[in-house]
């Protein structure tokens, strides 16, 4: 059965609200969870050794729990706090950079290649599994076709790695030196004073004429709407993906995971046949059209 | 003492070679006329016949020419990429420009000889990184993204396994290269896969109550009032609307130009400055290579009291996007 990952929460909590979240998220059907601050290094609250103690309980849960990496790897003290998450000594490490790529690797610990090492090819995949990779994060905007090409090539070659694919959640689509939530509310990004922590689900971003088209989330930006791929989960099993990652979003995520699970496990989708075409969703890549489309 | 940095110029094509080579480039960077390179523009970029001539214009006259290669080839067009490598290598450019792992690989492999650049588009911002790729591929220089201030590329320099070539005037990328998808979710065609940022395909400009407006495969990018300039609709410098406020959320329509940074990096080592613009005209390639050659020049004469000529500024303000330009990401303010 296809399984069901929970992403690294991609907005800026409370510490309370990220003990809160997994203690429920130990009690939900899914079987890995990433845990850590992918997004930015000015995000310190939750030290490692928060995110390990929260580890620990959710694996007690029988629970596989990743550490995943922070994205843009600008300052020293970004290296270092990366060198301590590879060197964690516990668990395994989902590299979201190159840098991370080349701290395990030396370290000869095995890791988990994140969506945005930029994976799309056979011969990519080769060169890092020779490195240590051992599971993958498909490229956001594969399609299911381009997908579907590559995972058999790779079997063909011998180099069948699991391989995930972002189902559900706002979709990350770049990141910048520039903090958008903290020149939003006039603060210099070296002062922030943390207000990307005022808007725990992002601040949406609108065109002149009330399009809603992207998230603010510090220096990250993310799609305006949750991409939903949970009608196309059948699919995803016959193409032998691994699992299917949850991004945690604008609807209750138990409510998510629980959908998602139903729709795994062959049980049809109960929800309103209205909000199959919810607007607010989007699934464009998966289709080979542009990722903000609906399907 | 540190020679001077080496002025990299684009080359959109055959006539824009030529003006960066006569108007002293030590090196210019091109691409094929397809996806495998990360400026594909109607018009624009070479035919292996075209890159033939420009290498010979380019050799005759001391400058090097390095061949980006630097999109993300997907599994069903992987031949389409590794035969522009060979081409290039066949053509005898000074580097290939490269992204891609796979890619990077075939060509240590195939092409051992020929020296490898990290593009821009392989985000490395960090020694961890850039050791990565100089162990597996034997890299001799990687471009920056323009997301690090002069003191992290003070601290990369200084810690970095190769070469390092940093942007120093033209249009500004704001989000780190090769891990934007801000206008694939918007037009389906990404500067990773297919070259190109806001494809031009996509743009359709409507003329309303003596205004403008500007559209990216149907979302509106910007209103532009009459009279008002209206820039090429590039999304992530459009106006847009936060907490009801409307403004320029993500970049104003300005320009990089790093001019008065030069003594600074020169005395960090960089190997080399380059110049944004391969879509921009011969003459925009003229002027910017004009000055920038001049100004590396007194540079290298007297590098302790090195100040940019006004006319310098004057000169590149006039062809910066709104006129304007800023030091990005190397100036902390600008965060």
């Amino acid at each position: 059965m296809l399984e069901l990952a929970l992403g690294p929460v991609p907005f800026y909590w409370h510490q309370r609200d990220y003990e809160t979240f997994y203690e429920h998220a130990a009690d939900w059907p899914v079987e890995r969870i990433y845990l850590g601050e992918t997004v930015c290094g000015r995000r310190r609250d939750m030290k490692l050794d928060h995110w390990l103690g929260l580890a620990r309980e959710l694996r007690a849960q029988g629970k596989t729990v990743v550490l995943a990496s922070q994205t843009l790897i600008e300052a020293g003290a970004d290296l270092r706090a990366l060198r301590r998450l590879c060197d964690n000594g516990e668990l395994p490490v989902e590299a979201n950079d190159m840098s991370a790529v080349q701290l395990l690797n030396e370290a000869r610990l095995p890791f988990i290649g994140g969506a945005p090492l930029n994976l799309y090819n056979v011969e990519a995949i080769r060169l890092l599994a020779g490195s240590g990779m051992q599971r993958w994060h498909a490229p956001l905007e594969l399609s299911r076709q381009a997908l579907t090409a590559l995972l058999t090539a790779l079997r063909e070659q011998g180099l069948a790695l699991p391989c995930e694919v972002h189902a559900y959640g706002h979709l990350a689509l770049a990141w910048s030196a520039r903090c958008f939530t903290a020149r939003r509310r006039g603060h210099a990004k070296d002062r922030c004073q943390f207000v990307c922590r005022d808007d725990p689900q992002g601040l949406p971003l609108f065109s002149q004429d009330g399009r809603r088209l992207f998230t603010l989330n510090g220096v990250q930006t993310l799609s305006a709407w949750p991409q939903d791929l949970r009608r196309e989960l059948p699919v995803m099993a016959e193409m032998g993906i691994s699992s299917a990652r949850l991004v945690v979003a604008n609807e209750p995520m138990a409510d998510v995971v629980a959908a998602f699970d139903q729709v795994r496990r062959g049980q049809p989708d109960h929800r309103d046949p209205l909000a199959l075409v919810d607007e607010a969703r989007c699934d464009g890549y998966w289709h080979g059209a542009p990722g903000m489309d609906r399907h | 003492m540190n020679g001077s940095p080496e002025l990299v110029c684009p080359a959109g094509n055959l006539p824009a070679l030529k003006t960066a080579v006569d108007e002293g480039a030590n090196a210019v960077y091109m691409g094929f006329k397809d996806i495998t390179n990360a400026r594909r523009f109607a018009g624009l970029n070479f035919t292996p016949e075209r890159a033939r001539e420009g290498i010979d214009y380019a050799h005759r006259q001391g400058c090097r020419v390095f061949c980006a290669i630097n999109t993300y080839p997907q599994n069903d067009g992987w031949p389409l990429w590794t035969r522009a490598v060979d081409q290039a290598a066949d053509l005898g450019v000074d580097a290939l420009i490269l992204a891609d792992l796979g890619l990077l690989e075939y060509a240590s492999r195939r092409h051992p000889d020929l020296p490898r650049h990290l593009s821009v588009q392989g985000s490395a911002t960090s020694a961890e990184a850039l050791h990565f790729y100089h162990r597996h591929f034997d890299i001799r220089r990687a471009v920056l993204p323009r997301v690090l201030s002069l003191d992290q590329v003070k601290q990369l320099a200084a810690a970095s396994p190769v070469a390092l070539e940093v942007f120093g005037f033209g249009s500004l990328c704001i989000m780190v290269e090769g891990r934007c998808y801000l206008s694939s979710y918007l037009t389906g065609e990404s500067p990773n896969t297919h070259g190109a940022c806001s494809p031009a395909a996509h743009v359709r400009w409507e003329e309303q109550d003596g205004g403008l407006s500007s559209r990216l495969n149907g979302v509106l990018i910007d209103r532009y009032g009459p009279g008002e300039q209206a820039g090429y609709p590039t999304l992530c410098k459009g106006r847009f609307r936060v907490d009801d406020e409307l403004y320029h959320a993500i970049e104003e329509p300005t320009s990089l130009n790093t001019l008065e940074l030069l003594p600074e990096l020169q005395a960090l080592g960089i190997a080399a400055v380059k110049i944004e613009g391969r879509q921009r005209s011969p003459a925009y390639v003229r002027e910017v290579t004009r000055v920038w050659r001049q100004a590396l020049d007194r540079l290298s004469r007297t590098p302790s009291t090195f100040q940019p000529d006004p006319a310098w500024q004057r000169a590149l303000g006039n062809l910066s996007e709104g006129t304007t330009t800023t030091l990005g990401a190397y100036e902390r303010r600008w965060k």
